[in-house]
């Protein structure tokens, strides 16, 4: 709900004292709340912390951790670092976008629940290829392994809308 | 003291006086280290690379980062530096967009001049960049992002000087671009116009945009009569555009060129200026004797007015009311000239030719339209004169110097002087002086209010009375100063603000120049050629007086009020951030929208919006309104303010809305 949103994000303002200095962690706190940074929570922190807008947008958008478009229920990620590409990382990225309907442009589902992104290491190089869903590490992962794993989470999410 | 102390610059002796840095040191010793993202009056960057310079002992040293100290050995010139120079202008020439036969900074880009001097012959890399749409919605200024190197000088300019930042660096890697918040048009955004970004771009990433083919066509179309004006600062610096010194007064031939170019008549935002300082100074003295708003400041500059409107709405009562010199003269020239050139009103076209880019904004304001047709209809920076000029193919240096058109190009010296920081102060005491003391034989100069301190204070007194005046220039410099206004630490009576460094002939439409005592030429020419003029007081303006006399009435009257005066409104600093907070699935719902932009935000528009969120949620009226912060109605005095249908309730508290809210859904049912 947006107004509970909005409360806590001036909570989270409030809770770090107006201070410009701590942009980073107050982004983090609103991300968490929202799971991306929509444009207009951006400007109000700007204008919170009386600092340019141009500024805040600088910075979320400088770190990969933040997201500028609203992001699906779960979130793949997939390493191609160095190790991960050799082993074929760039197989399991095109298997799931073909599986997903997604693309190097539209990174999230239609229905919300996907969001595929791309990350330079997660430094669990000996599992190469590495992917990772939502807080679960899958190592030596095959384009079959990865479209399985997500089909799973499909199914389930299926269930839990029919059971509603 | 010590010994003095020196470097040594491939092995010649340089002294260090006080430099802060070897860059610095190295340039006064004759040796032109190139740089793409060090300027003097910003920041040290260190990204472009460009100054790398070999400190024996210590390897490759970006220079503009290394502070000089005493008996440094330091070569300029190896094969390693040249080396590593030619890679890097490579490699931002791979992704730079080479269309330089058609880029407006094509004779005055950077990156051109150093691939030439460097003898890059090829570039042996391909580009990784996608090209990007270019960014023009503004009136003004034109961001090409396939033209940008990264340099960041733009970035720095608009944060550190003008104290505004609204372009900041985005995304990472090669992704990196230089935006406006959320990638927004310059228009949508807190950018005043300025323009000082595009003077400091070393290529034509950022631009003013060009009017030239407008004017050409208004020149061309035989029913139009087109008069132009000429701002102070453009005669000491057009001169640069074709090979003059800078600070070459080239009045005479800016006449005789507009002639041959097809200009009806040309006549000289100096006489407008006249009439500010008439107009301005009876303001002054209003404001003084009837407990006017103080201190007030001056309103000639377009980037500080809406720098105030955006910033700081609570004062904008101190604003003086006075219309700029470009849109004085704009009025009265479309209100005096149809009846003099003959002429209808509609074939009458108004050009200006200014040192700045935000008179293009300021033209096309709302308040400065009669009958949706604009006061000064096009605005030209000196550059597209220069340009205008260059390509008809007068040879500007030989002409034959003309003079101006009467009656609106007689001026004194007190309106040639506006284009310097200091001027309009200097003018407005030279006519303050004799209105106070009726002392008329005093030296006319005030140069206490001159020089080129970011912040000036000076004092005067004026028949037994003592007026504290402050002179600004850079709109950081402006914003220092209201802050110290705000908390009490300084007061002042009148206040001149300027936003470009050095006054309007540091302005972003002046030609491009990277030498760093251009401005002062330019300042000084102006100086020298009010000593040149036989008056220096705007009141002894014969034609002014005769202006007032047969247009104008009496000084500040209701004519001159409607034509010479203006006002101003707060001001959005971002388009288009609604919030949604709550909204209902019904199809009707009222709309309610809190401002939480920054005056209402401190007026307790976040706990309005609060406790506003609560009651509706605990009511029955959760189905039938739709709830959302916004920023800004610009009514920002009379904050906080709460729109709800197509009302605003001003200084709202929840029972004012409240009882809005009622009313309007009763009205409904």
């Amino acid at each position: 709900m947006p107004l509970r949103k909005f409360e806590k994000v001036c909570e989270i303002i409030n809770t770090y004292n107006k201070d410009k200095s701590k942009l980073i962690p107050i982004l983090q706190d609103v991300q968490r709340e929202y799971r991306y940074l929509p444009e207009e929570i951006m400007a109000y922190i700007a204008t919170s912390l009386d600092i340019p807008p141009a500024k805040v947008f600088g910075v979320a958008s400088f770190y990969a951790h933040f997201a500028l478009e609203p992001r699906g229920k779960h979130i793949i990620r997939l390493c191609c670092g160095t190790a991960c590409h050799v082993k074929g990382s760039l197989g399991l990225l095109e298997a799931l976008r073909k599986r997903l309907n997604l693309t190097a442009e539209k990174h999230t589902t239609d229905d919300m629940l996907f969001t595929i992104e791309t990350v330079s290491c997660l430094g669990a190089c000996g599992l190469a290829p590495v992917m990772v869903i939502n807080e679960d590490v899958y190592g030596q992962v095959t384009p079959v392994m990865a479209v399985n794993l997500v089909e799973k989470i499909m199914i389930e999410e299926n269930g839990n809308e029919t059971g509603a | 003291m010590n010994k003095k102390a020196f470097i040594y610059v491939d092995g010649i002796k340089a002294p260090i006086n006080g430099e802060r840095n070897l860059l610095e040191v190295i340039r006064k010793a004759n040796i032109d280290i190139p740089t793409f993202c060090y300027h003097s009056e910003l920041s040290v960057y260190g990204a472009c690379r460009m100054c790398m310079v070999d400190v024996e002992g210590q390897g490759l040293m970006a220079s503009c980062s290394v502070a000089p100290q005493p008996d440094m050995k330091v070569k300029t010139n190896t094969a390693e530096i040249r080396e590593l120079r030619k890679i890097a202008v490579e490699l931002l020439l791979a992704n730079h967009e080479k269309s330089c036969p058609t880029c407006k900074r094509s004779a005055t880009c950077k990156l051109q001049d150093l691939g030439r001097k460097l003898g890059i012959d090829k570039v042996r890399f391909k580009p990784i960049n996608k090209q990007q749409p270019l960014e023009d919605a503004s009136q003004v200024l034109v961001r090409d992002p396939n033209k940008c190197i990264l340099c960041g000088d733009c970035v720095r300019m608009c944060a550190e000087v003008q104290g505004i930042g609204a372009i900041d660096f985005a995304y990472r890697g090669h992704d990196v671009a230089v935006l406006p918040a959320f990638g927004k048009s310059l228009d949508k955004v807190e950018c005043v116009f300025c323009g000082q970004c595009a003077r400091v771009c070393p290529t034509g990433a950022l631009t003013a945009k060009s009017h030239v083919q407008e004017v050409w066509k208004a020149l061309d179309d035989k029913n139009k009569k087109v008069v132009v004006q000429i701002a102070p600062a453009v005669r000491v610096a057009i001169g640069e555009m074709f090979g003059k010194e800078p600070g070459t007064v080239s009045t005479g031939q800016i006449v005789s060129a507009l002639k041959i170019l097809g200009f009806d008549r040309v006549y000289d935002t100096c006489f407008a200026a006249d009439l500010t300082v008439i107009e301005e100074g009876s303001e002054f003295i209003r404001r003084v004797t009837q407990d006017g708003a103080l201190p007030q400041f001056t309103s000639c500059c377009p980037g500080w007015v809406k720098f105030v409107e955006q910033y700081y709405p609570e004062y904008l009562d101190n604003l003086s009311t006075c219309r700029s010199p470009q849109q004085m003269f704009g009025s009265l020239a479309k209100k005096i000239l149809p009846d003099d050139l003959n002429v209808a009103p509609k074939d009458l076209v108004v050009v200006s030719i200014m040192p700045c880019t935000a008179k293009k904004f300021e033209a096309a304001r709302p308040e400065f339209l009669r009958d949706e047709i604009p006061d000064v209809d096009y605005v030209l920076t000196t550059q597209e004169l220069g340009q205008m000029i260059e390509s008809s193919g007068i040879n500007f240096v030989n002409l034959q110097p003309e003079s101006l058109d009467l009656p609106l190009g007689f001026k004194t010296g007190a309106g040639v002087i506006f284009g310097n920081t200091g001027g309009v102060s200097e003018a407005v005491l030279r006519f303050l002086n004799e209105k106070l003391t009726g002392n008329t034989q005093d030296n006319f100069e005030f140069t206490e209010v001159r020089g080129t301190e970011g912040i000036r204070e000076a004092q005067v007194t004026f028949d037994g009375k003592t007026y504290s005046l402050a002179v600004v220039h850079g709109l950081g410099n402006a914003r220092k100063l209201i802050e110290n206004i705000k908390n009490g630490s300084c007061r002042y009576d009148l206040i001149e603000v300027m936003s470009c460094p050095g006054g309007c002939i540091g302005g972003a439409g002046q030609p491009i120049s990277f030498d760093s005592d251009t401005r002062e030429k330019r300042t000084k020419a102006l100086y020298e050629a009010d000593k040149m003029l036989q008056l220096h007081k705007s009141q002894e303006n014969p034609y002014i007086k005769k202006c007032y006399d047969t247009h104008l009435g009496e000084v500040g009257g209701a004519v001159a009020h409607h034509l010479l005066h203006t006002h101003y409104k707060s001001r959005k600093r971002i388009h288009d951030a609604d919030l949604s907070l709550m909204a209902s699935k019904e199809a009707q719902q009222l709309e309610i929208r809190v401002c939480v932009g920054t005056s209402c935000y401190l007026r307790g528009s976040q706990d309005l919006l609060h406790a506003l969120l609560c009651d509706i949620h605990h009511s029955d009226l959760k189905d039938k309104v739709d709830v959302k912060a916004t920023f800004c109605f610009e009514k920002c005095s009379q904050g906080p303010v709460v729109r709800i249908g197509d009302k605003l309730v001003t200084s709202a508290t929840l029972e004012k809305v409240k009882e809005e809210i009622e009313s309007q859904l009763r009205k409904r049912q």
